[in-house]
């Protein structure tokens, strides 16, 4: 790999991560705004408000960076940048055309859920930091659903892994064929649920529930910092969705691989983000509860059973 | 998601109402949106909308009704007596009030309509036009030249409804003259219907006319 080829992958999964949520962000804006009636923006930019986000990104520059008195100054300041970097280092794992990812490793399954993961300790850092109550208990909440949807969230994807019999996307994605769809249902649906609930979305926005804590950990955040947080959380449904058309749509799979097979996987993709989003406009908010029984009661014992169902697939052959 | 505790047993509940949720949302996505955008399209009002009170000047007697009963004392009259010639030789001199100012504060203004609903002279009227915002508040002191201006934004009455009484003031024109048709007296005696009362004329030209 040439110092050029390096700085290019680097330069598009930059210019990929800054683009993409946005995308995300605009589009949960027009498709939310239409599914309850309205128009959503239509001024900034002219067309259909195409810049809102732009103009939303400028606003939050402009706005004053708060560091509460009683915060823990440094791990409050961290905590923005600890949510978002996971994010743009799993990006580059996802290959989005054949054997084309940023950075090809062997075991990239393992490593963007690993890093993933750490996103989710940017808002514990912020939760614990700020010094205020509301604060830490959105951080636990956000802590004991994280832990509780982990584990779903591992034993699907390790189901697809079992199935193509890799630890490596590209050569997952290789692999898949439609027979997939069937026979990791299960797997997928647990996937999706968990991803959601992983990034703190509606339903499962417990950790942020505005009517309880303000905002969560983010009751505390301020200007550019508090933007970092909602690009994470963007960046977050972008990974996620790319990841879920990666391993259970097929990726690229689709007339002519070769040249339109990246096109495949951002529509893939965009159709999972279009669906979280969805999910987000039609349901109400879950309560603690309810939230522990569905991970704990049905997401686990189906992502147990799917990993069962797959092991048998393997073994027989399908 | 399907899961329910065991006390909550209203509505359908579990996956048959996750899904409507969901067709429903997808439903009205590809419905036409009830978003009005307003600055680009005016809005529809409805009749007898009120955004600002205008004022006929002209029909103003200075009477001080409306500033009397303005529940938070919004608008400010200044006039003074004018005594004019009389019109024929030996005649009595009279006085009229002339009006200094008009002023009426929208910053207070609660839009309530009383001024309206008490101008014996129909000199006040509400005007749909409702963008007059400012960005000091002293500038929604409204002076009488401008509360004039207003006057070109006041729509005709709207029609009246089908069936309805007819106004009152062509109800009192249509009455028969004061001292006919007494009981008793033969329906052939009566004088002609023709006979209506005729207003007094006005000695100061300030008569009501119609605004519109």
């Amino acid at each position: 790999m040439s110092a050029l080829d390096l700085v290019l992958r680097a330069v598009a999964v930059l210019a990929a991560f800054l683009v993409l949520p946005l995308l995300v962000g605009q589009v949960e804006h027009k498709v939310m705004a239409h599914m309850q009636g309205r128009l959503g923006p239509m001024y900034a930019g002219g067309f259909h408000g195409w810049a809102q986000l732009v103009a939303d990104g400028v606003k939050f520059v402009q706005k004053e960076d708060i560091t509460p008195r009683a915060a823990d100054r440094w791990v409050f300041r961290l905590a923005p940048a600890v949510a978002l970097v996971p994010y743009l280092v799993a990006l580059s794992l996802i290959p989005i055309h054949p054997g084309v990812a940023a950075v090809d490793v062997p075991g990239s399954v393992v490593l963007v859920l690993a890093v993933t993961s750490v996103g989710a300790l940017g808002t514990l850092m912020a939760g614990w930091s700020s010094g205020n109550k509301y604060s830490l208990l959105g951080g636990l909440r956000a802590a004991a659903q994280l832990v509780s949807y982990e584990l779903p969230l591992v034993l699907a994807v390790a189901s697809v892994a079992m199935a193509g019999g890799s630890l490596s996307l590209v050569v997952l994605a290789e692999r898949w064929s439609p027979w997939w769809l069937l026979w990791q249902l299960p797997g997928a649906v647990v996937f999706l649920v968990a991803a959601v609930a992983e990034l703190q979305r509606p339903p499962f926005d417990m950790p942020i529930a505005d009517a309880e804590l303000v905002l969560g950990a983010w009751t505390e955040y301020s200007g550019l910092r508090f933007a970092l947080f909602l690009l994470a959380e963007y960046a977050g449904i972008v990974v996620v969705s790319l990841l879920f058309a990666v391993l259970w749509l097929g990726g690229w799979h689709g007339p002519f691989p070769e040249t339109l097979g990246w096109v495949w996987t951002l529509l893939k993709g965009l159709l999972v983000a279009v669906a979280v989003i969805w999910v987000r406009v039609s349901w109400p908010r879950l309560r603690e509860d309810q939230l522990q029984r569905l991970a704990w009661l049905w997401l686990v014992p189906l992502a147990v059973a799917q990993l069962v169902l797959t092991a048998a697939g393997v073994v027989m052959g399908w | 998601m399907t899961e329910r505790t065991p006390e909550d047993t209203r509505g359908r509940g579990g996956l048959p109402g996750i899904l409507t949720g969901l067709a429903t949302t997808a439903r009205t996505a590809f419905r036409p949106s009830h978003t009005a955008e307003y600055p680009d399209v005016a809005p529809t009002l409805p009749p007898r909308s009120r955004g600002v009170i205008a004022l006929l000047e002209e029909n103003c007697t200075s009477c001080m009704l409306c500033a009397r009963e303005c529940p938070d004392w919004c608008i400010y009259i200044d006039s003074h007596k004018e005594t004019l010639p009389p019109t024929t030789p030996g005649g009595r001199e009279r006085q009229r009030n002339v009006l200094d100012r008009f002023a009426i504060d929208f910053s207070l203004c609660m839009y309530c309509g009383i001024c309206i609903d008490v101008c014996p002279f129909d000199a006040l009227f509400w005007s749909p036009q409702f963008e007059y915002a400012e960005t000091d508040i002293r500038d929604l002191l409204h002076e009488k030249d401008r509360l004039g201006d207003w006057m070109s934004t006041v729509p005709p009455p709207p029609p009246l409804d089908e069936r309805s009484a007819e106004p009152a003031e062509v109800t009192a024109a249509n009455r028969p003259a004061r001292g006919t048709g007494l009981v008793g007296k033969a329906p052939s005696a009566r004088p002609p219907r023709t006979v209506r009362p005729r207003p007094v004329a006005p000695d100061d030209g300030s008569a009501a006319e119609d605004p519109s």
